[in-house]
């Protein structure tokens, strides 16, 4: 399970997270809604370490961010990234199997094509894209690849910023029927973030409201629409009227 | 406005140029820590050398070539009003081997690579590629910043040795069509003078210019702002602070290396 409990971080004068509290059980698919710069991402990349909080504990089964062994650590996350975060210079089987082709995990060459093959395919690319490059896919595909990198070595917690932004609806639908698949599959944990509510319905099985740098609302999926929040009402029916500012 | 405002900015500007040098200072001991300890990526040191040398040769070359001739061309005008023509062998070649062979390769090779280092990690910097390598238990310094650093550092040797031999080689081709020296008279006197401490010197130069230009690239490409404009600033500061950096380092070696 993953805990929050106190988050902050400030960028200078920016306060980005005001005491963040969140938890996410074992096995669980949390999907994180807020509006645009309200510290959704910032607070991913502070599970994962890549953001040192001001204050606050984040604890992973019972055990803190920054304690231990770092690599072990991150060696149990998978994560999409927004824009997919491909490496240009590797060809895409290199980009889904670069964990196992070095570090702890290093396989046989030939092994860890056959492993990004497969995660390819399961994301519904052909083989034939294993040689190209990421600058020769579409969005789309881009995004698969990075869903197909995440899972890779099949890690026990997945985080996906974003996963739909950019795609059209039918390919969006894609991508969340895949993560649904995946995470159910896998039994993983997950943390998504998103804006879009499709994607909300689709992938999870809890939902938090992060606003103003804080949990404003926390609860199963089924409740979002009659969670009698102010903030979720009006984020999730996309009001201009309200308690969030049009304006930010 | 407060009559000491400007006394402030300046303050101010002094406490940022401080805080970049002692930034850059931890980078260097950081990026020379991971030269050595493993796990070392050899292919991507493999892909550095071949950009940041083979690469470069070209440019290098040339570079030197026309120097070499120009310089040939200098001291024969130069050395006539005192009639010193027939020194041209002997200072095109301490010339080009002791300064102008690494200061200009140096030179050629921060416009090429540190522009291009910068660009590259500044880029995967924006587009949370550098994240990515995290996440995926690789510490960007060791498999971005180490190979670079370290291919950097002993290909520009290289390249200046072949800098020196090309920039002698078009001070002799000028002095042969240009100014009627005899060809075996002018390497015999190029290679006579020419002492071994003069084309060391010159080549630990080239490593400190290639260690400089690395990790000015990979500084500024990893401290990149966001966007294409943090990305442009980026590359630009490269160039230039590995410019001035190599001047100052060649004033340095010069002082250790040849003060009397």
């Amino acid at each position: 399970m993953i805990e929050l409990r106190g988050v902050h971080k400030a960028f200078g004068t920016n306060r980005v997270l005001r005491g963040v509290d969140l938890f996410v059980a074992r096995g669980t698919s949390m999907v994180v809604i807020g509006g645009s710069g309200t510290g959704k991402s910032v607070m991913l990349k502070c599970i994962l370490g890549l953001v040192e909080p001001d204050a606050g504990e984040i604890t992973v089964d019972g055990t803190e961010v920054h304690e231990g062994d770092h690599d072990a650590f991150l060696a149990r996350f998978g994560m999409l990234f927004q824009g997919g975060a491909l490496f240009d210079s590797l060809p895409v089987w290199q980009n889904v199997a670069f964990r196992l082709l070095r570090g702890a995990l290093k396989r046989p060459k030939a092994e860890a094509r056959e492993i990004a093959v497969e995660k390819l395919r399961r994301v519904g690319l052909s083989p034939d894209v294993a040689d190209s490059y990421p600058a020769e896919l579409s969005g789309g595909m881009q995004k698969r690849v990075g869903l197909a990198r995440a899972i890779a070595a099949e890690p026990e917690i997945i985080f996906f910023d974003e996963p739909t932004t950019g795609l059209d609806p039918i390919m969006a639908g894609v991508i969340n029927d895949l993560i649904r698949e995946i995470v159910t599959e896998m039994g993983a944990t997950a943390i998504a973030i998103t804006h879009d509510m499709t994607s909300v319905r689709a992938i999870a099985d809890n939902v938090a409201m992060l606003h103003d740098g804080v949990i404003k609302w926390t609860g199963p999926v089924a409740d979002l629409d009659a969670s009698g929040d102010p903030y979720v009402d009006q984020f999730i029916h996309g009001r201009a009227e309200g308690p969030i500012a049009a304006v930010r | 406005m407060s009559p000491l405002a400007p006394l402030g900015a300046l303050g101010r500007a002094v406490l940022r140029l401080l805080g970049e040098v002692g930034a850059v200072a931890l980078y260097a001991l950081s990026a020379v820590s991971h030269v050595v300890r493993p796990p070392f990526y050899a292919r991507e040191f493999g892909v550095a050398l071949i950009q940041i040398g083979w690469l470069s040769l070209p440019v290098v070359g040339l570079t030197a070539l026309f120097t070499g001739g120009a310089l040939a061309l200098q001291i024969y005008a130069g050395g006539a009003r005192f009639n010193a023509e027939a020194v041209v062998p002997q200072i095109v070649a301490i010339g080009i081997v002791r300064e102008l062979g690494p200061v200009l390769g140096g030179l050629m090779v921060a416009a090429r690579v540190a522009s291009s280092i910068a660009a590259e990690i500044g880029t995967m910097k924006v587009t949370e590629q550098i994240d990515a390598l995290v996440t995926l238990s690789t510490d960007p310094m060791k498999y971005l910043t180490a190979p670079r650093v370290l291919a950097a550092t002993l290909a520009v040797p290289v390249l200046v040795a072949v800098g020196d031999s090309v920039g002698i080689m078009g001070g002799y081709l000028v002095g042969l069509a240009r100014l009627g020296f005899n060809g075996a008279a002018y390497l015999e006197n190029t290679v006579n003078f020419l002492e071994t401490w003069d084309i060391l010197s010159g080549l630990v130069k080239g490593a400190a210019f290639g260690f400089i230009v690395a990790l000015m690239g990979c500084y500024h490409g990893m401290n990149s702002r966001r966007g294409a404009q943090g990305v442009g600033r980026a590359t630009k500061q490269a160039v230039v602070s590995s410019s001035v950096l190599i001047f100052a380092a060649n004033y340095i070696l010069t002082e250790l290396f040849f003060a009397a």
